[in-house]
C-alpha cells in the first residue's frame, strides 16, 4: 500500500471549492472599489453556494447511494451528509438573501460579512462529514469562530459586542468540555476514529467507567452546540443581542450541523451506549421543552420569543434521538433517527422564515424586534402577513403545515419506543407552544397597525421569503418526498446500515 | 373499469380553492368580485355533493364513493375517501349551510371581505374532509385544519372580546386534539403500521386490569379530550359560549351546525366501533355527562340576558342529547342521535342567523333591548317562530324528531334516564320560547324598536331556505333515516359484539 497517494478529493471536492471560493473572496473584496464591492461580493458568495450544490450532487450521484470515506477514513461523505449539506446551502444562501438590504441599511453588507458566513458553512461542511474526532472538532471550531464574529460584526453595538462575549467565552467552556471528553473516548477505545470507536466498543475492549465518563461531557458539548437546557443560556441572549442577520443566520443551518454531529457522535460512534445516553438526552428534551415554552410565552420581543422557541424545539427534536435503540435492538432507529432529522430540517425551513420576516419588515434605522411591531400586519402587507401565519401555525404544529408532520414524526418515534407518557407531556408542552405562536398572528390579524410605512424588501427577498412560507405549506400537504429521503439517508448511516 | 368521478374529492377542493381564488381578490375595492366568486364557489361545491346523495345505496353499511392514492408511504397514509350513511348527510349539510352563510355576509361583512369569504370556504372545504375521511392521519388533518380559519373569523370579524374568545376556542380545541394525535398514533402502531380507520375497527386492542393500565381506557380517554371538546360536553364547554358570542353571524352559524357535530361524529366513527369494550365501560359516566348537560346547562340557558348565549347554551343541552343517544346502545337512539344532530345543524344555524338580523338592525343582542318586534317585523317574527318551536322539539319539526327517538331509546335503556332527558322537553320550550316572548311580543319597547324594517329578500332567502329543510325534516323525515339505518344497524352489531 502506498502511503503517500493522494486521497480520493471528489467526496470533497465541495469543501475544497468553497475554501478556495472563500479565500479568492476575501481578496477580491480588497481590489473593489467601495460602491461596487457589494453587488459583486454578494453575487461571488451565491455563485461558490451554488457551485457546492452541483459538486456535491455530483459527489452524491458518483458515490450512488454508498458512503465514500477519503483521506485515511477521517472524511466520510453519505447520504445524509450529502442531504444536510445541500440543505445547509439553501439555508446560507437565503440567509444571503434576506439579510443584502438590512445589512446594506447598517452598512454591515462588507466583504467580512460573506468570508465569515462562507467559512462558517465550510466548518459546518466538515462537522456534517466528520469521521473523526479530531476532524469534527475542526469543524465545530471554525464554524464557531465564524459565528462569534459574526455576532460582534456590528461593533458600535454593546449589545451586540455582550452577546458575542458571551456566545464565546460559553462556547469555548462547551468546546473544552467536549474535548475533554474526546479524549477520555480516546483514552478508552485508542483511537479517535468514529467507527472504529464503534467498533471497539462493540469487542468490549473498551473500559466502561472511562467511556461513559467520557460520554458525559462529550453529551454536554453536544447539548451546548444544540442548545438544550442546562446548557441554552446562551441561545437568548446571543438570538437577542445579535444584529437580526446573524440571528437570522445562527439559527438556520447550523442546527443541522449540530444534528449531523449528534449523528456522528452518539449514533456512528457510541450507538452501544445508546442506553446511557437516551436517559441524558431524554431529562434533557423534557427541561427544554418545558423551559423553552414557559419562557417564551413571557417575551415580548419576538427574536427573544423564537430563541426560547428555538430551545423547544431542540427538545423536541431530541425526542426522535432517544427513541432510537429500544431494549438493545436497533430495528426502529432509522425510523426514530430520521424523525429527528427531518424536524431539524422542518425547524430549520421554518426559523428561516420567521427570522426573515422580521429582517423584512426592519427598515433603515427601526429593526422590527418586538412582537407589537407585527400589529396590524395583515392590514400593511395583506400576503406578509399570511405567511408569517403560515410559518407561525407551522411551529405550532397545526396541521397541514410542515411543522406538524415534524411532530407527528417524533412522536410517533417516541410512542413506539413505549415512552407514552413522555408523547404526552410533549403535546402538553406544544400545547402551550401554540399560545405564543398564535398571539403573533393575534397581533397581526386582529389589532390595528401604528405605522404604514410600506414594506421595503427588494424584489429577490420577496420571492423567496414567499417560496419559504409555501413551502412550509406545500410540505405540509405533501411531506412524503423528504420524509423518504431522511430515511433513506439515515439507513445510510454507518451501523444502521450494515 | 370506468373511472367514477370523484365527487368527495370534488366537495373538498371546490371550495377550497375557491377559497384561494376569492382570497386572491384582494383589497375591498374588489369586495363585490370576492362575494360573487365566493357565492359561485359555494354553490358549485353545494352542486357536487348532491350526486353523493341521489347515487347513495341506502341497502349497504359499506363505505360508498371511495377514492384511495397513497399519501406519505413512509408512514403508510393514504388520500382515502369515502362516505356511509353515517357521514354521508353531514357533508350536504355543511356544503348546504356554506351556501346560506355566504348569502348572510353579504351585506354585513364590510371590511377585508376577500378573506372572509375565503375563511369560510376554505373551512367548508376542510369540514367536508373530516367527514369524509377515511384515513386517520387524513381526519386529523382536517380536523385539526379547521381550528385555523375558525380562529381567523372569530377573531378578526368577532365582537369587542374576540381576542379573548378567539384564544380559548383555539387553546380548547388543540388541548384535545393534540391528545387525539397521541391515541392516533398509538391505534397507528397497534394496528401494525395502519392509519386506515376501518382497519382500526376491526384491530383488537389490549386490555388492562386497571384503567391507568388499559390501552382501551386510556384511548378511550384521549379520543374523549378531543371529541368532548368539540362537542362540548360539560365541564369543557365554556369556551362555546364565548366563542359563540363574539364570533360573527355566520360564525356562529357555522360553528353551532357543522364544527360541534365533529365531536360527536368523531365518537361514532372512532370511539364506539374502535373501543367497543371502553365504550360500554364508560358508558355510565359519558351518559351522566350527557344528562348534566341536559339538564343543568338548560337551566343556565335560562337565564342568559343575552340572545346568543342563550342559543350557545341551548346547543350545548341539544348535544347532550347527541352523545346520550349514542352510549345507550339502541338504534333508537343512536339514529335519533343523527337525525338531532343533523336537525340541530338546520335550528341552530337558523337561530343564530336570526339573531344576526336583529344585531344587524339594532347592535345589541340583549333581550332587554328588544320587546314587540313583532309590531315592525312580522315577517322575521313569523319565520323565528318556527325555528324556536323546533329548538323546543315541537312535532312537525325536525327537532322532534331526534329528541323523540332518543327519548324512546332512553326507555329502553332506562326509565329514569329516559325521564331526566324529557325534561329537555319542559325546560328547552321554556327557555326559547320565554325569549321569544321578550323579545318579539309585547308593546314595542323603545324607539329604535319602531324604526326597524322588515327582512329583505335576501334574509328571506337564506331564512327561507332553513325554514323548508326544518319542516322537511319534521314532516317526512324517511329521506333522511333512511340512508343511515344500514351503517347504524352495522355499527350497533360491531359495538355490541365487541372485538374479537
Amino acid at each position: 500500500m502506498n502511503e503517500y497517494a493522494l486521497p480520493l478529493l471528489l467526496p470533497a471536492y465541495p469543501e475544497i471549492w468553497l475554501l478556495a471560493m472563500a479565500s479568492i473572496i476575501l481578496v477580491v473584496d480588497l481590489f473593489l472599489p467601495e460602491d461596487s464591492r457589494r453587488n459583486v461580493v454578494y453575487w461571488l458568495s451565491l455563485a461558490a453556494v451554488a457551485g457546492c450544490a452541483l459538486l456535491t450532487v455530483a459527489a452524491a450521484q458518483a458515490a450512488g447511494g454508498r458512503a465514500a470515506y477519503t483521506f485515511g477514513d477521517m472524511f466520510v461523505a453519505d447520504l445524509m451528509a450529502h442531504t444536510l449539506k445541500l440543505l445547509s446551502y439553501l439555508a446560507v444562501a437565503a440567509c444571503f438573501v434576506y439579510s443584502r438590504r438590512y445589512l446594506a441599511d447598517r452598512d454591515m453588507l462588507r466583504g467580512e460579512y460573506f468570508v465569515l458566513a462562507l467559512f462558517a458553512l465550510l466548518g459546518m461542511m466538515v462537522m456534517i462529514s466528520a469521521n473523526h474526532l479530531l476532524v469534527l472538532y475542526l469543524g465545530l471550531e471554525l464554524m464557531s469562530l465564524c459565528l462569534y464574529s459574526m455576532v460582534a460584526l456590528n461593533r458600535d453595538s454593546a449589545v451586540s459586542t455582550e452577546a458575542a462575549m458571551k456566545y464565546f467565552i460559553l462556547g469555548a467552556l462547551a468546546s473544552g468540555l467536549l474535548l475533554y471528553g474526546m479524549s477520555m473516548l480516546y483514552g478508552a477505545t485508542g483511537t479517535l476514529n468514529i467507527e472504529q470507536i464503534a467498533q471497539a466498543i462493540a469487542a468490549g475492549k473498551a473500559k466502561q467507567v472511562v467511556l461513559v465518563f467520557g460520554l458525559v461531557f462529550v453529551v454536554a458539548g453536544l447539548a451546548f452546540k444544540l442548545g438544550v437546557v442546562p446548557f441554552h443560556m446562551w441561545i437568548p441572549d446571543v438570538y437577542h443581542g445579535a444584529p437580526n442577520a446573524m440571528t437570522l443566520f445562527i439559527g438556520s443551518a447550523p442546527e443541522l450541523a449540530a444534528f449531523a454531529m449528534a449523528i456522528r457522535l452518539l449514533v456512528n460512534g457510541l450507538i452501544d451506549l445508546a442506553v446511557d445516553w437516551q436517559v441524558m438526552l431524554m431529562l434533557m428534551s423534557v427541561a427544554s421543552m418545558a423551559l423553552g415554552n414557559l419562557a417564551a410565552i413571557a417575551q415580548s420581543n419576538i427574536k427573544r420569543m423564537l430563541a426560547y422557541s428555538a430551545i423547544s424545539h431542540m427538545g423536541f427534536m431530541l425526542l426522535g434521538l432517544l427513541a432510537g435503540v429500544v431494549g438493545g435492538n436497533l430495528l426502529s432507529a432509522p425510523n426514530a433517527y430520521s424523525a429527528a432529522m427531518f424536524y431539524a430540517i422542518v425547524y430549520v425551513l421554518m426559523s428561516l422564515g420567521a427570522f426573515g420576516m422580521v429582517l423584512a419588515l426592519s427598515r433603515a434605522g427601526f429593526e422590527a424586534e418586538e412582537i407589537t411591531d407585527f400589529r396590524g400586519l395583515n392590514q400593511r402587507a395583506p400576503w406578509y402577513a399570511f405567511l408569517m401565519l403560515l410559518l407561525m401555525f407551522s411551529l405550532a404544529g397545526i396541521p397541514p403545515l410542515a411543522g406538524f408532520y415534524a411532530k407527528l414524526v417524533v412522536l410517533d418515534a417516541v410512542i413506539k419506543a413505549g415512552h407514552i407518557w413522555l408523547a404526552v407531556f410533549a403535546v402538553v408542552m406544544s400545547l402551550i407552544g401554540a399560545f405564543y405562536y398564535i398571539r403573533v398572528i393575534k397581533v397581526m390579524y386582529f389589532d390595528e397597525p401604528e405605522s404604514d410605512a410600506p414594506i421595503e424588501a427588494g424584489l429577490d427577498t420577496r420571492v423567496l421569503l414567499s417560496a419559504n412560507g409555501l413551502a412550509v405549506l406545500v410540505l405540509g400537504v405533501m411531506p412524503g418526498p423528504l420524509m423518504a429521503l431522511c430515511l433513506a439517508a439515515i439507513q445510510g448511516v454507518y451501523p444502521l446500515g450494515r | 373499469m370506468p373511472i367514477a368521478t370523484p365527487w368527495l374529492s370534488l366537495s373538498i377542493w371546490v371550495p377550497i380553492l375557491a377559497g384561494l381564488v376569492v382570497m386572491a381578490t384582494g383589497r375591498d375595492d374588489n369586495a363585490r368580485v370576492a362575494r360573487a366568486i365566493a357565492l359561485l364557489g359555494a354553490v358549485i361545491g353545494l352542486l357536487v355533493t348532491i350526486p353523493l346523495y341521489t347515487g347513495f345505496d341506502v341497502t349497504t353499511s359499506a363505505m360508498q364513493f371511495e377514492e384511495k392514492t397513497p399519501w406519505i408511504e413512509r408512514f403508510n397514509m393514504n388520500y382515502h375517501l369515502g362516505v356511509d350513511g353515517i357521514s354521508v348527510l353531514f357533508v350536504l349539510l355543511n356544503s348546504f349551510i356554506t351556501v346560506l352563510v355566504v348569502i348572510a355576509g353579504w351585506e354585513v361583512i364590510q371590511s377585508r371581505v376577500s378573506q372572509y369569504m375565503a375563511s369560510f370556504l376554505i373551512m367548508s372545504g376542510l369540514l367536508n374532509g373530516v367527514f369524509a375521511a377515511l384515513d386517520g392521519a387524513l381526519f386529523y388533518v382536517f380536523f385539526e385544519a379547521t381550528l385555523i380559519p375558525m380562529y381567523l373569523i372569530i377573531g378578526v370579524w368577532g365582537g369587542p372580546n374576540r381576542v379573548y374568545a378567539a384564544l380559548k376556542f383555539f387553546l380548547f380545541t388543540l388541548l384535545g386534539s393534540l391528545l387525539l394525535l397521541v391515541a392516533f398514533i398509538y391505534l397507528y402502531n397497534v394496528a401494525g403500521g395502519s392509519f386506515a380507520i376501518l382497519d382500526w375497527h376491526a384491530v383488537p386492542i389490549p386490555r388492562g386490569d386497571r384503567w391507568w393500565n388499559d390501552p382501551q381506557i386510556l384511548l378511550f380517554l384521549g379520543l374523549f379530550a378531543a371529541f368532548s371538546v368539540k362537542v362540548p360536553m360539560w365541564p369543557v364547554h365554556t369556551w362555546l359560549p364565548d366563542a359563540h358570542v363574539e364570533a360573527p353571524t355566520g360564525g356562529s352559524a357555522v360553528l353551532a351546525a357543522i364544527l360541534l357535530k365533529l365531536g360527536a361524529y368523531g365518537f361514532v366513527r372512532f370511539s364506539l366501533p374502535i373501543l367497543p369494550e371502553a365504550s360500554h365501560a364508560l358508558a355510565g359516566f359519558m351518559i351522566a355527562l350527557s344528562l348534566i348537560a341536559v339538564l343543568y346547562i338548560a337551566l343556565v340557558a335560562l337565564v342568559q340576558p343575552d340572545m346568543k348565549k342563550l342559543i350557545a347554551y341551548s346547543s350545548i343541552s341539544h348535544m347532550g342529547f347527541v352523545t346520550l343517544g349514542f352510549f345507550i346502545f339502541n338504534a333508537y337512539g343512536a339514529e335519533g342521535a343523527l337525525v338531532q344532530m343533523i336537525s340541530h345543524g338546520f335550528v341552530s344555524a337558523a337561530l343564530f342567523l336570526c339573531v344576526g338580523v336583529m344585531y344587524d338592525r339594532m347592535h345589541s343582542r340583549m333581550i332587554t333591548d328588544y320587546g314587540g318586534v313583532v309590531n315592525t317585523m312580522p315577517k322575521f317574527a313569523a319565520f323565528m317562530m318556527l325555528f324556536a318551536m323546533a329548538n323546543c322539539g315541537l312535532p312537525a319539526t325536525s327537532g322532534f324528531v331526534g329528541e323523540f327517538l332518543v327519548i324512546m331509546g332512553a326507555m329502553k335503556f332506562n326509565f329514569w334516564i329516559a325521564f331526566i332527558a324529557a325534561t329537555t322537553l319542559v325546560f328547552g320550550a321554556a327557555y326559547t320560547l320565554w325569549m321569544y316572548k321578550r323579545v318579539i311580543y309585547g308593546a314595542v319597547s323603545n324607539p329604535h324598536v319602531a324604526e326597524l324594517e322588515d327582512l329583505n329578500g335576501r334574509e328571506i332567502l337564506v331564512l327561507g331556505a332553513l325554514a323548508v329543510a326544518v319542516l322537511a325534516m319534521g314532516i317526512y323525515p324517511a329521506p333522511f333515516t333512511e340512508v343511515m339505518h344500514a351503517s347504524v344497524n352495522d355499527l350497533l352489531k360491531h359495538v355490541a359484539a365487541g372485538k374479537p
